[in-house]
């Protein structure tokens, strides 16, 4: 037959995390145990039924392009208008209600001073095997905090997803403050095959998002190339004992010993964390899936390929609307794919999606069934006197992100962030350099192929700082109102306790001072492409290779 | 510790030269400034080339660096590199050429005798050349172009050799057609003829890959792959496939 099927060197994760995956121990076993369907109490996501309790918006509310729903009964936290933040509705009412901005900040900033002073970074703690060899199945792929920030989902290239818990900061272990431990691991993707093509599905992760937490049970989505699954994770303290029918091993009993009636009873037991796939969205995408993105209404998400943004409804996986096509009628005309895609925070009828030139489409889907035809268009025009070949390579935008408000967005590219005012199209309204250095050396990247690296970046929850990785595990923080940057690395020399993160510096003129790191000196391998930020406090997820690092600020 | 140049190849950047880029700056900095552009093609193509054989090509990449060499091309017609190349002409020399370049310069004579060499025996000594040399010869820089311009340039003869550079336009496409239809038959030769070949010296050497080469284009109108991969297939990739049937099964 002839067909390649790419080696596979690294074993398979079945039933049991692989012994590679987080040193802490674990809170749980957290076995997954595929195909048990636990129900929950409380009505299910996506359904738009108005009951009673936080719920989602629901069909109804869509058309009428509001962020928010009609005030369900106890969930009046979210706002349409700016500032609002993520909804979240385990967030204490005093919270929510009060715009993120000044507060959460302060409380972070640790002087009581607001956000004057620079974010000092310590070493919170580090995940993952320190091997030297690192097998490529324990690469991490996404990194993602739910809304409370209270889990921390990471999938990698194994297919796997594992979710950690922030401990609860207990009077016996003050200094613990909030560390974060393993509470479920499972696997999410297997490799498939695809005959009809005679290629080879992979089963890394591309993204992860988290749903909103209306119930005991946590649920998030996570993608590969080709299909989506929505996971629902949910904890078990408790079995019931005593069937009448049934051994405690769970044989059934003989007949003629059932003597009397017995009701099983509930009785306690060891906490278990057990995920199940309760959705699988399949055969929609021809290409490879780069982004997903849930929607404000919480019942309907996207997922976006190189030529096609499909939208699906939570409830729904036969069925998903095609929103957006850029493939032409001839694929010889194809010049341009899309790179990202999100929905905005607050309007679920708005959504944009960032292509490989450099653009970006923000799309309203009252106006059409067919968002082929954008609402704006925001590109940069370019300067000409810095064009060369990889011009376009290096335009091209890996990630969008909107801001928390709702009123801007930032876009990657491979030398800068940028963040727009999405009232504005002609030109960003900030651009940070993350590695201007590497202008010079774009023909040996493109060699090696580091110049198709699909960095990520990220806001802090008051937008007032965003994040993006680098080289040599070098990542970089852009404060926007100072304007002030810093340079961290993600190293296991600066992994102790409580340890300072002292800020890094590349050298980019012939002399190099103490401490600097020369351009040629680094390594292109070590990259840094996911990084995560907490939703409201300080703390930072950031992913190495196969390491997971967590960083939170300094705390006085 | 240089760990950005993971190839062997030599390096012929832009680096160091910040002002050559995208200017021509004068006479004498014209021929480097060419063979710098020249062998980006030449790494473009072959970028281009590999992601083709991938298990699963990147598409965004695929289309970035697709849309690189359509503005080298564009800019060496402009600036008129094209009518450079296309006066020297020899016989051997055709062989070495870009890959547009091939059906420029191919005379009518050329075309009558039906020269196709499998480009792929050259493959690995060009290679090395291009290693060895110190570019001063800037027509023979392309010989890393030799393996996607095989499964290009037969297409292309069968086609219509007469066409200008048009060609090249339809080289990408072919590219990115193949990428998009892919019927068993057609995969199965593509990956066939390619898989062995580009991780087995030996076999491209041996010039095993000239029959499937010539048989691509028929492969993709005529459900005849079974005898064509038969025709290629050698205890390798017997064993490639059952190997490939055993994974199969052992996933499953």
């Amino acid at each position: 037959m002839g067909a390649i099927l790419k080696p596979r060197t690294l074993p398979r994760l079945r039933a049991a995390p692989s012994r590679s995956r987080p040193r802490s121990r674990p809170r749980s076993r957290g076995s997954p145990r595929h195909g048990r369907s636990v129900s929950p109490p409380g009505p299910r996501a996506g359904t738009g039924r108005a009951g009673p309790g936080p719920g989602p918006a629901g069909p109804r509310e869509r058309g009428a392009g509001r962020a928010a729903p009609a005030a369900a009964a106890g969930c009046g936290a979210r706002r349409a208008g700016p500032g609002a933040g993520r909804f979240a509705p385990s967030v204490p009412p005093s919270l929510a209600h009060r715009p993120f901005s000044s507060a959460v900040v302060a409380r972070a900033a640790g002087d009581g001073g607001g956000s004057s002073s620079e974010v000092q970074w310590c070493f919170l703690q580090v995940k993952g095997a320190i091997d030297e060899d690192v097998a490529e199945a324990d690469i991490i792929s996404t990194v993602e905090f739910n809304y409370t920030g209270d889990l921390l989902a990471t999938g990698d290239k194994g297919g796997r997803v594992v979710i950690f818990q922030r401990e609860q900061e207990t009077k016996s272990r003050p200094l613990s403050r909030g560390e974060y431990n393993v509470y479920s691991t499972f696997q999410s993707h297997e490799p498939e095959f695809d005959y009809l093509k005679s290629l080879e599905i992979e089963e890394k992760i591309n993204k992860i998002r988290w749903l909103p937490q209306q119930n005991a049970a946590h649920f998030l989505l996570s993608t590969n190339d080709k299909t989506i699954k929505l996971w629902k994770i949910s904890e078990r303290d408790k079995r019931a004992e005593g069937y009448n029918l049934k051994d405690e091993d769970g044989r059934l009993r003989e007949p003629f010993r059932v003597t009397e009636l017995r009701v099983p009873t509930l009785k306690p037991m060891d906490l278990m964390v057990e995920a199940s796939p309760r959705r699988t969205f399949a055969n929609a995408h021809t290409y490879h899936i780069n982004s997903i993105s849930v929607n404000s209404d919480y019942a309907t998400y996207l997922s976006a390929d190189d030529l096609r943004i499909n939208l699906w409804h939570l409830e729904v996986t036969n069925r998903s609307f095609n929103i957006v096509d850029i493939k032409p009628a001839n694929m010889e005309e194809l010049t341009e794919v899309i790179t990202a895609a999100e929905f905005h925070p607050h309007h679920c009828n708005v959504f944009v999606y960032s292509s490989s030139k450099g653009t970006i489409r923000l799309c309203d889907m009252r106006s059409a069934a067919l968002c082929d035809q954008h609402s704006k268009f925001f590109e940069e025009p370019e300067d000409p006197s810095s064009r060369s070949f990889f011009s376009e390579i290096i335009s091209s935008i890996s990630d969008v992100k909107f801001s928390h408000s709702g009123r801007y967005m930032m876009t990657r590219d491979y030398l800068s962030v940028k963040v727009w005012d999405i009232n504005m199209e002609n030109r960003p309204v900030e651009t940070y350099q993350v590695h201007e250095y590497l202008r010079s050396k774009l023909c040996s990247l493109y060699e090696n192929d580091c110049i198709f690296d699909k960095f990520e970046c990220c806001w802090n929850g008051s937008d007032s700082t965003i994040m993006t990785g680098s080289y040599n595990n070098f990542f970089r923080t852009f404060e926007r109102n100072m304007p002030r940057d810093t340079t961290l690395e993600a190293s296991r020399e600066s992994s102790k306790p409580r340890a300072i993160l002292k800020p890094r510096k590349v050298c980019t003129t012939g002399k190099r001072k103490k401490d600097e790191i020369t351009v040629d000196s680094l390594d292109f391998n070590k990259k840094i492409l996911h990084t995560a930020w907490h939703p409201m406090e300080n703390i930072i997820a950031v992913a190495a290779t196969n390491n997971l690092y967590l960083f939170q600020e300094k705390v006085n | 510790m240089d760990t950005m140049f993971v190839r062997g190849l030599k390096r012929k950047c832009f680096d160091g030269e910040e002002d050559i880029e995208g200017t021509l700056a004068g006479i004498k900095a014209i021929p480097s400034y060419n063979l710098q552009r020249q062998s980006l093609l030449d790494m473009s193509l072959v970028k281009l080339q590999l992601c083709h054989m991938l298990v699963e090509p990147n598409l965004c990449r695929s289309v970035l660096i697709a849309n690189t060499v359509r503005q080298i091309q564009e800019e060496m017609t402009q600036d008129g590199t094209w009518q450079m190349i296309n006066t020297q002409s020899t016989g051997q020399a055709s062989l070495d050429r870009l890959v547009s370049t091939d059906i420029l310069c191919r005379s009518s004579r050329d075309q009558a005798e039906g020269k196709h060499v499998p480009a792929y025996g050259t493959f690995n000594k060009d290679f090395e050349n291009d290693q060895a040399q110190d570019s001063s010869d800037t027509m023979s820089t392309a010989s890393a172009v030799q393996a996607p311009r095989n499964l290009q340039s037969s297409v292309w003869e069968m086609e219509n050799p007469q066409e200008n550079k048009g060609n090249f336009q339809k080289s990408l496409d072919q590219i990115f057609e193949t990428l998009e239809n892919k019927s068993p038959n057609s995969v199965e030769d593509l990956f066939s003829e390619v898989d062995n070949s580009y991780y087995d010296l030996d076999t491209m050497l041996t010039g095993m890959m000239s029959n499937t080469k010539m048989g691509h284009c028929d492969s993709l109108e005529t459900f005849s792959s079974s005898t064509n991969t038969a025709s290629n297939s050698n205890c390798k990739s017997d064993l490639n496939d059952l190997d490939h049937i055993v994974e199969i099964l052992v996933e499953s």
